[in-house]
């Protein structure tokens, strides 16, 4: 690991920072051996969660706040999805990483997708979470604009008590604080057309990255024609679906999860 | 002192299911247009054509328009559309529009040329007047509203180039991006109609106000946070290193004048009994907290004291509560009389004859000082009789005793004293009827 980065340290893991563009980047990282890149969803990081210390027994994990979430600063002129997309190689690049394996969860899967059209030599294997970034030809994609934000949060699990598990029935004022602020940076990337590309299928079909689409069962944010999608684009995909699970698979199934991805990359 | 009026032009049909005090949840862009009958809407729009030359008749300097979309209580989406009308069909009048909502405009020449056309076939009565729009507007015109003030303030400065330079030149902004600037009509008015900027909430509005020196107008906002906004619009204005005076103040509030007491006080009412409006206390709907706070919309830490209005608005329960459906109290509060009566103690709604009216609005004038006011009359559920009556009091007593209190006050308008300079107005054609 190389790097101009800085350290805080916690028993599990370490809050480091990088600059990328002139603008900070901070992540948090954990575990050891060959790392793996995380990408969180679009409401933001939640600190260091029980899927990443489950990915963490067998690898390096690297979670980053995306440029312009949580405590990396906001790329002003960031305005598109694929403008985080580059950030985030940069940001390998800076590190001086290989080949790295990318999860990316939800709207993280999306930039995933995205980084690995512009260069699949850096993205050794992915694993696409519940990722928007293409136009179901069924169904829509859950407009967060919409409705509240915390609703928006709740519709991404199965049930409530699942939601209730992760947040409390009542979420606390600073998580409510980081999806409100989350939706702010959401909102200049893709505000319209809303969580896709039209462009990204068109290119995916020359990234020949092995690729596992994971969905859960009951995702009530991203319908199952977008990992349909996904997977008829790209050459080296195919699809798992896990049960009593909704958008939210690295918080309800966080250990199937970790499964999943340690098959998948090996 | 430059006295307008105003009415949202409320879109009335009793059968729509949306009118009047339905005790009902009305979400905010909850309304289906499955509802909407254009014979109705004809018979309104030209109905309100007609309130409006007949408040010219009444004396009135200016008749303000406003935009709204998706919204049955603003039949304004195309305002301008009503203002080409008025520069034809008035004289003398000013035709204000407050105004149009440039973030939501892809392109803002279409706008230019629009005005410049209103502006010259009313042979330069056009006073126009810009404004953000609310979540409500941003997600109809589906405009980004983290761009939102940057749009604002880009389109501003295109429109006003546009305007006072000649073409053909290029621009190449952040957001409009035109490679042949030329528009083949300019406005009547040397160097360009004046520009007005209303508003309610956004200090950063305020202080952008200021710094052009163009005349701020409150909407309808309660009487202290209106003085403190104005007060803060002089610290600016300070800052700049000009004094600002009544000529930069404008205010919008509601008064209702009828024939007798009783009639003005059962009228009056009606302001909240049309179709839900946010701005009508005691009749909003039901607020959407995702349309109040569209990410980006405004920016949190700069919210002047009007604010703190809507959050009480909120407290008072009409807010979805957390499973999205109305609470309790907002069903058992059919009537909202209370509130309106409240209304009237607090001056956010004036109404009686000519008599007890007119020390009213002295009280108003006093405390704001404006040198622009609007009447906000002949709205909710208000018939066309009642606007006609009370329009034809405004005239006869109510706007030459208002005049009178301006006098006194020495409550200079913009049409006396030039806000771009503070000094008298020399045109005495460009002076109010």
């Amino acid at each position: 690991m190389t790097g101009e980065s800085m350290t805080t340290s916690t028993e599990t893991h370490t809050t480091e920072q990088i600059e990328v563009a002139g603008r900070r980047v901070q992540y948090l990282q954990g575990g050891s051996g060959d790392p793996v890149l995380v990408l969180h969803h679009s409401i933001g990081n939640h600190g260091w969660l029980p899927a990443y210390e489950a990915l963490a027994a067998t690898r390096q994990v690297l979670v980053p706040d995306l440029p312009g979430y949580g405590q990396s600063e906001r790329p002003e002129w960031a305005r598109e999805t694929r403008d985080i997309a580059i950030l985030v190689l940069q940001m390998l690049d800076k590190l001086g990483l290989g080949p790295t394996p990318v999860v990316g969860l939800g709207f993280g899967g999306w930039i995933a997708a995205e980084m690995a059209t512009m260069n699949q030599q850096r993205i050794s294997g992915l694993v696409l979470v519940g990722a928007p970034g293409i136009q179901p030809d069924e169904g829509e994609i859950l407009d967060q604009m919409l409705i509240d934000y915390d609703e928006y949060v709740r519709a991404g699990f199965s049930n409530e008590e699942s939601f209730h598990a992760e947040f409390g029935e009542d979420p606390a004022p600073e998580v409510r604080e980081l999806w409100d602020f989350s939706r702010e940076m959401t909102a200049r990337l893709t505000w319209k057309p809303y969580m896709f590309n039209r462009r990204l299928p068109h290119l995916l079909q020359e990234v020949q990255t092995p690729t596992l689409l994971v969905r859960g069962a009951d995702d009530g944010v991203v319908p199952l024609a977008v990992a349909q999608a996904y997977a008829a684009a790209l050459p080296n995909a195919s699809i798992e679906v896990v049960a009593d699970c909704g958008h939210m698979v690295d918080m309800e199934q966080p250990e199937r999860l970790a499964e999943l991805v340690a098959a998948h990359l090996g | 002192m430059f006295i307008g009026h105003f009415t949202e032009r409320p879109y009335q049909d009793p059968e729509s299911g949306v009118f009047g005090t339905t005790a009902r949840p009305i979400p905010d862009l909850g309304i289906t247009n499955e509802v909407y009958n254009p014979e109705v809407g004809a018979e309104l729009y030209n109905r309100y054509l007609d309130e409006r030359v007949y408040a010219e008749e009444m004396g009135f300097d200016g008749v303000m328009l406003n935009e709204h979309h998706s919204t049955p209580f603003c039949m304004g989406s195309v305002m301008n559309v009503e203002a080409a009308i008025l520069a034809r069909i008035t004289k003398k009048v000013k035709i204000v529009l407050l105004g149009n909502i440039l973030p939501i405009w892809d392109d803002p020449l279409f706008l230019a040329e629009e005005l410049a056309e209103i502006d010259m076939i009313s042979r330069g009565r056009l006073v126009t007047g810009w404004v953000r729009g609310t979540g409500r507007e941003s997600v109809s015109h589906n405009s980004q509203p983290p761009f939102n003030w940057e749009r604002f303030q880009e389109a501003h400065d295109f429109i006003v180039k546009a305007w006072t330079t000649p073409g053909p030149y290029r621009w190449e902004g952040e957001h409009y991006n035109f490679r042949y600037v030329n528009p083949w009509a300019k406005p009547y008015q040397e160097p360009h109609p004046p520009i007005w900027i209303p508003g309610v909430m956004s200090k950063n509005t305020v202080e952008w106000s200021a710094r052009h020196r163009y005349p701020y107008v409150m909407l309808a906002t309660d009487l202290e946070p209106t003085k403190q906004s104005f007060e803060y619009y002089s610290e600016v204005a300070a800052e700049e290193g000009y004094e600002a005076g009544t000529q930069h103040r404008g205010y919008l509030f509601k008064v209702h004048v009828d024939e007798t007491e009783e009639l003005a006080y059962e009228t009056a009412q009606k302001y909240v009994q049309g179709p839900p409006n946010p701005f009508l206390e005691g009749n909003q709907g039901v607020v959407r907290t995702f349309l109040q706070n569209l990410p980006g919309l405004t920016s949190r830490t700069h919210l002047l004291p009007t604010s703190i209005n809507r959050a009480a608005a909120v407290a008072r329960g009409r807010l979805e509560s957390e499973d999205g459906e109305p609470r309790k109290e907002i069903l058992s509060a059919a009537g909202f009389q209370g509130t309106y009566d409240e209304q009237l103690e607090r001056y956010t709604i004036i109404t009686g004859t000519p008599k007890t009216v007119i020390p009213k609005i002295r009280h108003v004038l006093e405390y704001l000082r404006p040198g622009a006011i609007f009447f906000w009359d002949g709205d909710g559920a208000m018939s066309h009789e009642d606007q006609m009556r009370s329009l034809k009091l405004f005239g006869e007593e109510v706007l030459p005793a208002t005049r009178e209190i301006g006098e006194e006050l020495e409550l200079r308008g913009p049409y006396e004293v030039d806000p771009a300079t503070n000094e008298p107005v020399a045109d005495e054609a460009a002076a109010p009827a």
